[in-house]
């Protein structure tokens, strides 16, 4: 893999140690609040110090324990939504491609498109607004509209392979169409789907941090990114590190994932290469 | 003339599919979405009342008519909160403030994007190519919601040179639109790149440089007017993007556009508002796309698209 994916990937592997040993980690409890001192000027009140090393929020919560935690809200809607969009999305990218006619018109002809004029973002907005803000509706909204790409690749995967004499062969032996799917199909579309995954998880992370600063995302008390940001607003002036380090690790995780996903592309398939 | 009924034909089920999912969206709210949006102080008299005036009392079939109808005679129903107030109004209100800030956020990531790309394509491999990827790369990877309040503190606090929020003068546009243009321009730069790095290669760059023209005149007149033509088809396709965008940015610059009245009318549980909103920004991108096809047969008389 390239140099940036391979940085990308160390990146990544930070996020999830983080992510799994968060109360390890954290030097305090993220929604516990300290007494801040009255007597000095906000400005002095929030800054880092040796103790808070990233400062702390207007409620006197430490904020490197609330990024910490952040990263375990962003990782758990990533890796879900990734999950549950590619499992989604298999089943019903290899019905199609598989089957073809009019079951394959209806689905990649129309129920693909249909995904297609909402910017996943808005869809995820539209469905939380109605839906009610909260962890799994989170996952949820991001799903519906995630799944679409993974059908897109298993389609064109199943499209192709189905003809392959080998598919032919599997199923003159009597290979039932789940046989041939899983071991004949499946494998040819891993590759891709692999790419696709990491920019999911680019994608999620980032749609959970918009969504949760637009208010829509994880309710206020838990230490997502994005209600972290949200909150900074009201105290740029005095306190910029509120802003700096969840907005770091906003785009830190999301770059990580973008990088493996570019350079897993590029390493799976050498036409590609860069000149 | 054909192909343009073509496109309409092939755009029809998704502006049906589109409609469907917004009459739907309230329909899936837990509870009682006039109760929730009326609040627990409400009587069951009131709820009732607002109910049936909204139509919400009848059963599904006839709501769902009902919607068609409103939406092709152009009434998106009333505010829940205030039912004096018609959401297409409000809509139409709000709707320049946004599209004049996708635009600028679009001109701003196109003046960005353009040189940029040009420089790297022209440069591959040398230290200005390394450069102009890397400021692309921070450009995709930086949120909105990361960017916006940066440069509030940088250039509005810190600086004193632009107004913090608000639309009351060309100079409230800035900050605004470079949020919202950053992720694009960052997104357009690299295709730039790209496509130039493909044109280069072509036969008609050495014909162009054999008769003796500058580099200058072969890069802006021959290999751009070509390279362009794939950036366009992403620039409308992206412009659904920008308008999502849009209600980050409303939010972050207090700018009063169809974005942030999604948000206000969400905060408020005033669903048919938000449901007004979300249609015609899906229904915006729609058109835009539509627009760019055009604009792309007409860059590209070879392209006839079935």
């Amino acid at each position: 893999m390239n140099r940036l994916g391979k940085v990308g990937l160390v990146i990544i592997a930070v996020f999830f140690v983080v992510a799994v040993f968060a109360p390890l980690l954290a030097p305090f409890d993220p929604r516990e609040q300290t007494r801040l001192e009255s007597s000095l000027p906000t400005e002095e009140r929030l800054k880092p110090t040796s103790e808070y090393l990233f400062g702390r929020d207007d409620l006197g919560r430490d904020v490197l324990s609330r990024v910490i935690y952040g990263a375990r809200i962003s990782m758990r809607v990533g890796a879900s939504v990734v999950l549950i969009s590619a499992i989604v999305g298999t089943i019903i990218g290899a019905i199609s491609g598989y089957y073809g006619g009019w079951v394959d018109r209806f689905l990649s002809g129309f129920l693909f498109n249909v995904f297609l004029p909402f910017p996943s973002i808005l869809l995820a907005i539209a469905m939380v607004a109605f839906l009610g803000p909260s962890l799994n509706n989170l996952i949820l909204s991001l799903s519906v509209i995630g799944w679409v790409g993974y059908a897109r690749l298993m389609r064109g995967q199943a499209l192709k392979v189905r003809e392959f004499d080998f598919a032919t062969a599997a199923r003159a032996l009597g290979a039932s169409d789940l046989r041939i799917i899983v071991l004949h199909i499946l494998p040819n579309a891993i590759q891709p789907m692999i790419v696709q995954a990491s920019l999911g998880m680019a994608g999620a992370v980032l749609a959970e941090a918009s969504l949760s600063f637009l208010g829509l995302g994880v309710p206020p008390p838990a230490p997502s990114w994005g209600v972290m940001l949200n909150d900074a607003r009201s105290f740029l002036r005095v306190a910029p590190h509120l802003l700096i380090f969840p907005g770091l690790a906003v785009m830190l995780t999301v770059m990580a994932f973008n990088f493996v996903g570019d350079g897993l592309r590029e390493w799976l398939d050498p036409k590609q290469k860069r000149q | 003339m054909i192909a343009l009924v073509k496109r309409l034909l092939f755009v029809a089920p998704v502006v049906w599919a589109v409609v469907t999912l917004v009459f739907l969206l309230i329909h899936i709210v837990p509870g009682d979405p006039v109760r929730n949006a009326l609040g627990d102080n409400a009587t069951e008299q009131q709820v009732n009342e607002l109910k049936h005036k909204l139509g919400l009392d009848l059963p599904l079939s006839r709501q769902y008519v009902n919607y068609w109808r409103g939406v092709l005679q152009g009434d998106l129903g009333v505010s829940l909160i205030n039912p004096s107030d018609h959401v297409l109004d409000k809509i139409i209100g709000r709707y320049p403030a946004t599209i004049e800030l996708a635009l600028a956020g679009l001109a701003f990531a196109i003046l960005i994007a353009i040189p940029l790309g040009v420089t790297a394509g022209t440069n591959q491999g040398k230290p200005m190519d390394n450069i102009a990827s890397v400021v692309a790369l921070l450009g995709i990877s930086t949120p909105g919601f990361v960017l916006g309040p940066l440069m509030i503190y940088l250039f509005a606090i810190k600086l004193n040179l632009l107004p913090v929020s608000g639309r009351y003068g060309p100079e409230y546009l800035i900050l605004p639109a470079i949020t919202m243009g950053a992720p694009l321009s960052a997104f357009l730069t690299r295709m730039v790149r790209s496509s130039v790095i493909e044109e280069l290669g072509e036969d008609y760059v050495r014909t162009a440089r054999a008769k003796g023209l500058d580099e200058r005149q072969v890069i802006y007149k021959h290999v751009l007017k070509n390279g362009l033509i794939p950036v366009v088809t992403v620039i409308g396709l992206q412009f659904g993007v920008l308008l999502a965008g849009a209600i980050i940015t409303e939010v972050i610059f207090s700018w009063p556009g169809i974005g942030r009245l999604t948000v206000e009318a969400i905060n408020s549980r005033d669903y048919p508002m938000v449901q007004g909103c979300i249609l015609m920004i899906a229904l915006t991108y729609i058109i835009a796309n539509l627009l760019t096809d055009f604009a792309y047969r007409l860059l590209d008389p070879r392209i006839k698209v079935e």
